[in-house]
């Protein structure tokens, strides 16, 4: 290959590359900063109507269920304030739980009952052995008997 | 130490070929970069020694 | 003082004394390398969530924190190189961005690996792995226009304006988790709060840190090496040093 030629597409690779870049900014800019919204955004009306979008908050504690047919999966997606109902059909992750944190992409139906094509779950950022997850449980909850 | 056999640290909690996956391509990167530097290194070198000899015998 | 800087900022004297270092820097990454795994395979416990699956966070961080400190060190060469024209500076800054590169790719890597078993997907357009994808792509581009630019000089400065607009990323990856709904979850060691990691997990992640930054330290030493050859090849000390 001639030095001209190289230079050449080594130039294209970085006009590429800088290309690449800056569609991905926009692309992020666009839509995807807002990676998911909470449930009370979703009933301020801040979510895209119309469109697939996300939702996220904490699986409900107790609100999972496999529906009869045995492909659909029912739970409820909290951030405390709001709740919304999810229903989905597929493989749930392996982290995820009732109480902990999950992302779902799907769409709202007029009813309120978003129906998710995909769920993903999301984790905070601890990390510790089981033992001491579980004294950590075990002094909340005597912390709490104390208020109550 | 938490593993009773060797299979048992291999498959990770059945999380093997994740865990193995991200540390063997981590050292294959790195033996590459390391191998690379040294050829770069002596070829810079011999290059560097020919351009003398050249100057030398001219 | 400034005599003595000086001194050392002379490729030359620089090349005889990183010469001598890199044996230290190389050896002490692999040395510590080797008790970081340890650590981190068989004193570290199994994670209360994620099982065994965390042990990824052992290269996984100590790369992602090298992605984003490598390039702040290049733009911080760059600058220097700039403002100064000290020819070494720019030299650095080159010999960073390859191991800059690698530690980005592989903090992509292990992040889709460790995604898809806890997640569920080996990768989502969030905003933490958007910004940190646009890091390696201007790893990419910086090196492609070092290449593409014959001159030197040219080059050099070229490709320090370059680092210099690209480090407003550096911020956007590390606050990502805070400012934007992320699927990343937040830091779990930071500056301004108590380590949420177990104390034998954390020392783990903190010795392979220690251990790639002593690496790059190392590699980047050697390449810049072979840039001084490269640059001062028609100089009388790399002359003598060729006919050895």
């Amino acid at each position: 290959m001639k030095a001209r030629h190289k230079k050449l597409m080594l130039i294209g690779i970085a006009l590429a590359g800088i290309g690449i870049i800056a569609a991905l900014v926009l692309n992020a800019f666009q839509s995807n900063l807002v990676f998911f919204f909470s449930p009370t955004q979703v009933a301020q009306g801040e979510a895209p109507t119309g469109r697939a979008f996300r939702i996220g908050g904490l699986v409900e504690a107790g609100s999972v269920k496999r529906q009869p047919d045995g492909i659909n999966v029912k739970f409820v997606v909290t951030d405390t304030a709001k709740s919304i109902p999810v229903v989905y059909q597929g493989i749930l992750p392996d982290l995820f739980k009732e109480g902990k944190g999950v992302v779902a992409e799907g769409k709202l139906g007029s009813d309120g009952l978003f129906t998710a094509s995909q769920v993903l779950a999301k984790h905070d950022e601890n990390y510790m052995p089981p033992e001491a997850a579980h004294a950590l449980e075990q002094a909340q909850k005597a912390q709490e008997t104390i208020v109550k | 130490m938490q593993w009773a056999s060797v299979n048992d640290f291999l498959s990770m909690g059945g999380y093997g070929l994740y865990v193995w996956g991200s540390y063997v391509v981590m050292a294959a990167v790195v033996i590459i970069e390391v191998m690379l530097l040294r050829k770069g290194r002596s070829q810079t070198l011999k290059l560097l020694k020919r351009m003398r000899n050249f100057e030398n015998e001219s | 003082m400034a005599i003595n800087l000086y001194y050392y900022a002379s490729p030359a004297t620089f090349y005889q004394l990183s010469g001598k270092l890199i044996p230290w820097f190389g050896w002490s990454a692999v040395i510590l390398t080797v008790i970081g795994l340890y650590i981190g395979f068989f004193m570290a416990p199994t994670d209360f969530q994620q099982g065994e699956a965390y042990r990824i966070i052992f290269i996984h961080v100590p790369a992602a924190w090298m992605s984003m400190f490598i390039y702040l060190v290049m733009a911080f060469w760059g600058a220097i190189g700039l403002a100064f024209k000290t020819r070494l500076s720019f030299m650095m800054s080159r010999a960073l961005a390859p191991t800059g590169a690698l530690f980005t790719f592989i903090a992509l890597w292990t992040g889709a690996l460790w995604g898809k078993p806890m997640w569920g997907a080996w990768w989502v357009w969030d905003a933490r792995l958007t910004s940190e994808l646009i890091l390696l792509f201007l790893y990419i581009g910086i090196m492609a226009l070092w290449a593409a630019i014959d001159d030197p000089q040219r080059g050099d400065r070229a490709g320090a304006l370059l680092t210099l607009v690209g480090a407003i990323n550096v911020p956007i990856i590390y606050f990502s988790v805070k400012w934007w709904n992320t699927l990343h979850q937040g830091a779990s060691v930071s500056l301004t709060k108590a380590p949420s990691m177990a104390k034998i997990m954390l020392i783990g992640m903190l010795v392979m840190a220690i251990a790639a930054w002593l690496y790059t330290i190392a590699v980047a030493l050697y390449r810049v090496r072979t840039l001084i050859l490269e640059r001062e090849r028609n100089t009388d000390w790399v002359k003598a040093l060729v006919e050895k």
